[in-house]
C-alpha cells in the first residue's frame, strides 16, 4: 500500500515531538504544575510565541508556498483577538455587576446590560452597548466570529484584489493599506471596541476565577501548542499534494498554471483566506495570554514583522516559519525586556533595549542577502543539500518565485 | 466536417500597432495546419487571442459544435474546454519534480477544494508513468524538472500538454533548439497527434513544416496572406515577395 502521510512527511512526525516536548517540559517546570522553575509569566510568554509560530505558518502558506507577500496577516490576527476578547470582557464584566448588585434589587435584562456597556465603555465617555457587541454575550457566537469576521474580510479583499490581478508589490502595499486602515478606524472611539484603549484584562477567564492565573496560562500553553499542532498538520496536508503542487507552481510561474486550466485567482483567494482563518485563531488563543489588545498591535509594522520572521526562519517550508517566529519573537523578549547585559563600548554604551530594533533590521538584511534560506538553511547544510547550479536566475518568472539560493537541488 | 475552431473578422491594436488586422482562421478536429510567416506578422498574438492571453478589439472567436464565445472566457476556462498550449521555451515548474509536473497536467477536475482532496490513484500513476516514458523521461520522474537539459524540458512540456488530453493544440516553434534527430522525433509525434486532435504549428524552420507536409496558412501584417499546401503558397507571388524572397 501507499505510505502513509506522516511517513512521506518526516519533518511532520518531528515537529510534533519536539512540540510535545516543549509543552510537556515547560509545565513541569511551571508554577502550577512542576518545580516552579519557569515563572507564569514565562509560561505566558512562551504560550503566546506558539501562537506566533501558529501565524507564521499562515504568512508561510501564503508567502513562502504560494507567493504572496501578504504584509497584512496580523489585521486578521487582531481581529481574532478582538472577537474573542469582546466575550471576555462583557462575560467579566456581568459577573462584576451581578456581583456588585448582589442583595440589592434583582435587575432587568435591560438594566444589566446598560450597567455592563457603561463599565465597559464609560472609558470613551459612552454608555451604550455598539451594534457590534451583539453577541458578546454569547461565548459560541464569539468563537464564530473569530473565523467568520477575518474569514469574510480576507474573502472580500482577495475577491477585489485578486481578481483584478493585482500581483506582487502593488498586493503587498494594498494589504499594508488594508491593514493601516483598519488600525485607524479601530484607534476611533465611536469604532464601538473602545478606540485606543482596546480591550482589556482578558487573562482573567470567566469562570476560571478559582484556578489562578498559574494553571490557566499552563491550560492556553497546552491550547496554543495544540492548535499549533493541528495548523501544523493542515497546513502540511495542503501543501503535500496536488494543491501544493499548484501552489508553488503559481509562486514560481502563475501564468503557466492558468493555461493548465487552473484558475490562479480562485486558488488565490482560497489560500488568503484559509490562512487569515488560521491568524485569527491564533490571536484568538493570543490575546487571553497577552490580557490586553488594542489597536496598535495591527499597526503595518506587526505584519511587517511576521514577513521578517518567516524570511529568517526560512520561507517555504513550514518549520522554518515556526522556528524563525519562536527564535526571532524570544530573542526580542530577551533583548526588549531590558535582561539583555548592556554593550560598553568605551565610548557609547550599546543598550539593547533601543538598539534591539537596529540589531533585527540588520539581521534580516544581512540574511536576505547571505543565507537566503535563513535558519532552515543550517538543515540543509547538515543533510548536505545545495542550492542548484542555475547561474543566477529564480526557479520561474513570477514576483515570489524562488530564487536560485533558496532552492534545494 | 465541422469546425473545431473558427476565428473571424479579428482585429487588435498595440498603442496604435495593429497587430492583427481582420484576421480570419479555422480548422476541423482532426487537422494538421503549420502557420508560417515574417517576425512581427502575427503569429503570436494570434495563440495569445485564442488562450484568452489578449482581448481582440474587435471579431469572433468560437469553439466547438456548440459554437461557444471563446472571448467571454479567461485563460483558464479556455484551457479547462480542450485548448493546449506549448511555448517557444520551455516552461515547466522548475521546483517540482518530473512527477509532479505531469500529475498536474493530467485531466482532472481543477477546482481548489477537488484538488485539495485529490489523491493520485493506481490509474494516474500508472498514466504519468506511460507520458513520460513517452517522451522519453521514463527514468526521470523524481528528478526536479529545473535539472533536466533544456530538449528534455521541452519533451516533458509536450508531455503536460498531452497529459491535459486537448482537443486543440497550438505549438509555437517546438523545433526551436532542438537536434535533427529530436526535429524528427518531433514531427512524427505532431502528425501522429493530428489524427485524432487538432494541431496548430506556428514555425519559422521552412524544413520543418516540409516534413510535416500539412496546410500552410502565412500570415503578413496581422492578416492571412495565403493558405493552402506549402507548395502552392511557396509559389504565390505575395508570399514570395514578404516572405520567401529576402
Amino acid at each position: 500500500m501507499k505510505p502513509g502521510f506522516l511517513a512521506k512527511n518526516p519533518s511532520v512526525l518531528t515537529f510534533l515531538l519536539v512540540l510535545a516536548v516543549v509543552t510537556l517540559g515547560v509545565t513541569f517546570l511551571s508554577e502550577a504544575y512542576g518545580s516552579g522553575v519557569i515563572s507564569t509569566s514565562m509560561v505566558k510568554t512562551l504560550g503566546k510565541t506558539l501562537c506566533l509560530c501558529l501565524i507564521a505558518i499562515a504568512m508561510d502558506l501564503i508567502w513562502g508556498y504560494t507567493g504572496i507577500l501578504s504584509l497584512g496577516h496580523f489585521a486578521f490576527f487582531g481581529l481574532g483577538g478582538y472577537m474573542v476578547g469582546m466575550w471576555l470582557m462583557y462575560a467579566r464584566t456581568r459577573e462584576i455587576v451581578l456581583s456588585s448588585a448582589a442583595g440589592v434589587l434583582p435587575m432587568t435584562p435591560q438594566e444589566l446590560q446598560d450597567a455592563i456597556a457603561t463599565q465597559i465603555f464609560g472609558v470613551v465617555g459612552s454608555s451604550d452597548l455598539p451594534l457590534v457587541w451583539s453577541f458578546a454575550g454569547s461565548l459560541p457566537m464569539q468563537l464564530l466570529l473569530v473565523v467568520l469576521v477575518p474569514g469574510v474580510l480576507a474573502f472580500l479583499f482577495g475577491w477585489f484584489a485578486f481578481k483584478s490581478r493585482v500581483t506582487g508589490v502593488y498586493l503587498s502595499i494594498l494589504t499594508q493599506a488594508m491593514t493601516l486602515a483598519l488600525s485607524l478606524y479601530l484607534f476611533q472611539n465611536d469604532s464601538g471596541l473602545r478606540g485606543n484603549n482596546g480591550l482589556s484584562g482578558l487573562q482573567n477567564i470567566p469562570g476560571l476565577e478559582a484556578a489562578g492565573q498559574d494553571a490557566v496560562s499552563v491550560w492556553f500553553l497546552w491550547a496554543s501548542a495544540g492548535a499549533l499542532a493541528l495548523g501544523y498538520l493542515a497546513v502540511a496536508f495542503v501543501v503535500s499534494g496536488k494543491f501544493g503542487s499548484v501552489i508553488r507552481g503559481i509562486r514560481d510561474d502563475e501564468a503557466r498554471v492558468r493555461f493548465l486550466g487552473y484558475s490562479v485567482e480562485t486558488y488565490k483567494l482560497f489560500v488568503f483566506t484559509l490562512t487569515a482563518v488560521i491568524a485569527a485563531i491564533a490571536g484568538a488563543l493570543y490575546y487571553p495570554q497577552a490580557g490586553i489588545i488594542n489597536p496598535a498591535e495591527i499597526a503595518p509594522i506587526a505584519s511587517i514583522y511576521l514577513a521578517v520572521w518567516v524570511a529568517i526562519g526560512g520561507r517555504g517550508r513550514i518549520y522554518g516559519a515556526v522556528v524563525g517566529a519562536a527564535f526571532v519573537s524570544l530573542v526580542s523578549t530577551w533583548f526588549t525586556g531590558g535582561r539583555a547585559p548592556d554593550l560598553p563600548l568605551g565610548f557609547y554604551t550599546v543598550k539593547w533595549v533601543d538598539w534591539w530594533s537596529v540589531l533585527l533590521g540588520l539581521s534580516f538584511v544581512l540574511v536576505t542577502l547571505f543565507a537566503p534560506k535563513g535558519l532552515a538553511g543550517l538543515v540543509d547544510l547538515l543533510e548536505g543539500l545545495r542550492p542548484p547550479k542555475r547561474g543566477g536566475t529564480p526557479l520561474g518568472p513570477s514576483e515570489g518565485s524562488l530564487r536560485e539560493e533558496e532552492a534545494v537541488e | 466536417m465541422s469546425q473545431l475552431l473558427e476565428v473571424s473578422g479579428v482585429s487588435v491594436t498595440f498603442d496604435g500597432f495593429r497587430a492583427i488586422n481582420n484576421l480570419s482562421f479555422s480548422i476541423g478536429e482532426a487537422e494538421l495546419r503549420a502557420i508560417i510567416g515574417p517576425n512581427g506578422a502575427g503569429k503570436t498574438t494570434f495563440m495569445d487571442i485564442v488562450t484568452g492571453k489578449t482581448k481582440p478589439d474587435e471579431g469572433r472567436v468560437l469553439w466547438g459544435e456548440k459554437s461557444q464565445n471563446l472571448l467571454r472566457m479567461n485563460e483558464a476556462q479556455i484551457a479547462r474546454i480542450g485548448i493546449g498550449r506549448k511555448f517557444q521555451r520551455p516552461t515547466v515548474f522548475e521546483d517540482q519534480s518530473v512527477a509532479e509536473n505531469l500529475m498536474m497536467a493530467l485531466r482532472a477536475d481543477r477546482g481548489p477544494w477537488s484538488v485539495l482532496f485529490w489523491r493520485p490513484s493506481r490509474g494516474d500513476h500508472f498514466k504519468v508513468e506511460a507520458l513520460a516514458s513517452q517522451v522519453g523521461l521514463g527514468d526521470q520522474l523524481a528528478r526536479k524538472s529545473g535539472e533536466l537539459s533544456h530538449g528534455q524540458k521541452q519533451w516533458l512540456e509536450i508531455g503536460m500538454l498531452l497529459a491535459q488530453e486537448p482537443k486543440l493544440l497550438l505549438v509555437d516553434e517546438p523545433a526551436a533548439g532542438m537536434t535533427l534527430a529530436e526535429r524528427e522525433q518531433t514531427t512524427a509525434l505532431l502528425v501522429e497527434l493530428a489524427k485524432t486532435r487538432a494541431v496548430v504549428v506556428v514555425e519559422h524552420d521552412m524544413d520543418f513544416v516540409r516534413r510535416l507536409g500539412c496546410k500552410v496558412t502565412v500570415l503578413h501584417e496581422g492578416s492571412v496572406l495565403a493558405e493552402g499546401s506549402l507548395d502552392h503558397v511557396t509559389t504565390n507571388r505575395q508570399v514570395i515577395e514578404v516572405y520567401l524572397g529576402r
